[in-house]
């Protein structure tokens, strides 16, 4: 566990970028430094390896203080990503990965192996190993500032804004995959960004700051959005937050309906049936069970249903693994105000209409609230 | 008859002799010129205030010519290799020393950062990280200080034949032998030229990581 201990960092010329900051950041988890740019957000960040030294307060690690052991061993021992990956220049991916294992005195054989691991773990094919980083795109850089993070296995990771600089689809795989990693792993990341979003994706614990280095909040992300501070934590979060929450409600709950689906080869009899059941639409799968799109029984005659006449059904979820967000999305998305869940293979196991959503989102709001309650 | 490579007896040397003390005489100011250069580049990349007064200074010693220069040194050194080649050495500066710091400064925050981070403290910094990246703007910088001083050796025959190609311009003018003079100066500009290209060449080796559409 790292301590910040009424930690504040004042420059000569009397600027003061972090102010008597308190917390804890829990370890195994991911701990996201949010906030706008002059909030002290780095500073903290490069406080824990002491890039910075504080003015006031200290900084305890395991209720150690960081400055009991030499400052290049306490830096080792902590990986670290930067912005544009920070990657030098002049050496082979290989060898950007392996630089802290040789650091610490490891022969050149097993760096080069542990790196070619990590290469894998991160999702980098073995061929780049010997290409220099001018070779890669900037995604590929950042997988390889993460790889060369983790090289020496260290059990801390100081992250600082290390996907603001890659287009929005390279952050989604690149937040993805560091999820993905954080399972396997369990490091105790501190990550600095300035997205929001960015924040409540990732975090376990997010800390919002504001300029002048105060902190404003620090909760997990569902808190977050449920019950901000005040009035810049709020605006911080933006104007759809309440939409935003609902990616912390699972789906598992809603009731799905099976009636209102059919088969594009169903037969007059049966289509007649499903037309009799409370749903204004239905929607038709192909043969293996997988949505084409929603038709109006009185247009669809037996036989003769032609995908190209169906309406569109949107965006499906996969109740259980998706939140109610991914529900309630892929209702508004099709006309029909239906949304449609599939299993992970893609076939259609159920459809569920908007108000059954709005009233699960109201159920689980409810709930939300005692837990709060419960959790002090 | 006296020929294009036939070299007067007075200079005790073969052509290829003139073109090696030539050479020695051009290149060793360079490259002390470099080492001096490297830990004043050094302060000047950490102390920020101090590059303008340096830069200052190696202007103004650039300026001096070096008939100035010989007049002083030879007092002390004589008329030897060395009174030619220690002005060589400080016009060398004037060029090196911005080439190391621009070379230096342009290793991007981020990679300092991160080299920081990683627990290289700063010689490790310096001799891992800052200097190789560094090695083209140096090489720039060793190129044009490398061809300068190849044309300004010659000068060297005016105190007592100490100008290698240089000697033949003074001895075409005795012997009334242009072709000497000719000579000296296509020998001199194909040194110059060679030297250019093996330091190309060397960059090239030096620095595989650099991208293939800023070779020059």
């Amino acid at each position: 566990m790292i301590r910040i201990d009424s930690v504040t960092k004042r420059y000569p010329d009397g600027t003061v970028a972090v102010d008597r900051l308190s917390l804890e950041i829990p370890d195994r988890s991911i701990t996201v430094f949010v906030g706008p740019s002059g909030c002290g957000k780095t500073t903290t960040l490069r406080m824990i390896n002491r890039m910075v030294e504080p003015s006031e307060g200290r900084i305890l690690l395991d209720g150690a203080d960081i400055h009991a052991q030499p400052v290049n061993t306490l830096r080792r021992s902590m990986g670290y990503v930067i912005q544009n990956a920070g990657l030098f220049q002049h050496r082979t991916i290989i060898d950007n990965i392996a630089t802290v294992p040789r650091l610490l005195g490891w022969n050149k054989q097993k760096a080069r192996s542990r790196a070619a691991e990590l290469m894998e773990r991160v999702g980098l094919d073995s061929a780049l190993a010997k290409r220099y980083p001018y070779q890669l795109s900037g995604g590929q850089q950042q997988r390889v500032g993460v790889a060369r993070a983790l090289a020496a296995d260290p059990p801390v990771l100081l992250m600082d804004e290390p996907f603001s600089a890659v287009d929005p689809v390279v952050r989604k795989g690149l937040q993805d995959e560091l999820l993905r990693i954080q399972d396997e792993l369990g490091k105790t990341i501190v990550f600095v960004t300035h997205d929001i979003d960015e924040a409540i994706k990732l975090g376990t614990m997010v800390a919002v700051m504001r300029t002048g280095g105060h902190l404003a909040q620090y909760a997990p992300p569902a808190e977050l959005l449920t019950d901000p501070a005040d009035a810049f934590v709020e605006d911080f979060l933006g104007a759809d937050r309440g939409i935003r929450r609902l990616s912390f409600f699972p789906s598992a709950a809603l009731e799905l309906q099976t009636a209102p689906i059919v088969a594009i080869d169903t037969d007059a009899a049966r289509l007649g049936a499903r037309a009799a059941a409370d749903a204004p639409y239905l929607l038709v799968t192909d043969l293996d069970g997988r949505p084409l799109g929603w038709g109006e029984p009185r247009n669809l005659t037996a036989g003769s249903i032609r995908p190209e006449q169906l309406i569109p059904y949107g965006r499906p979820f996969v109740p259980g693994r998706d939140s109610l967000r991914a529900a309630l999305d892929g209702s508004v998305l099709s006309p029909t105000g239906w949304a449609v869940a599939v299993d992970g293979e893609g076939r259609a196991v159920g459809v569920v209409s908007q108000q059954v959503i709005g009233a699960a989102i109201r159920t689980a709001h409810a709930e939300g609230r005692d837990d709060a309650k419960v959790g002090g | 008859m006296s020929g294009f490579f036939d070299i007067p007896s007075d200079l005790q040397n073969t052509y290829f002799g003139l073109i090696g003390l030539h050479l020695r005489e051009a290149l060793l100011p360079v490259l002390a010129g470099l080492l001096v250069s490297l830990p004043i580049a050094q302060l000047c990349v950490r102390f920020r205030w101090l590059y303008p007064p340096v830069l200052g200074v190696t202007t103004i010693l650039y300026a001096i010519p070096s008939l100035a220069f010989f007049v002083v040194l030879i007092d002390y050194t004589g008329q030897t290799e060395t009174t030619v080649m220690i002005p060589l050495a400080v016009y060398s500066l004037v060029v090196l020393v911005p080439a190391i710091v621009d070379g230096v400064r342009s290793v991007p925050a981020e990679t300092l950062a991160a080299a920081t981070a990683m627990g290289l403290g700063p010689v490790r910094r310096y001799f891992q990280v800052q200097l190789p990246i560094a090695v083209p703007a140096i090489i720039a910088g060793l190129r044009v200080a490398t061809v300068s001083s190849i044309s300004l050796v010659s000068v060297g025959m005016l105190i007592g034949n100490q100008g290698a190609l240089g000697n033949l311009l003074n001895d075409a003018n005795i012997y009334h032998r242009p072709e000497l003079a000719v000579n000296s100066v296509l020998t001199t500009a194909v040194l110059a030229i060679v030297a250019d290209a093996v330091l190309v060449l060397v960059r090239r080796v030096l620095t595989p990581w650099m991208p293939k559409e800023s070779t020059r």
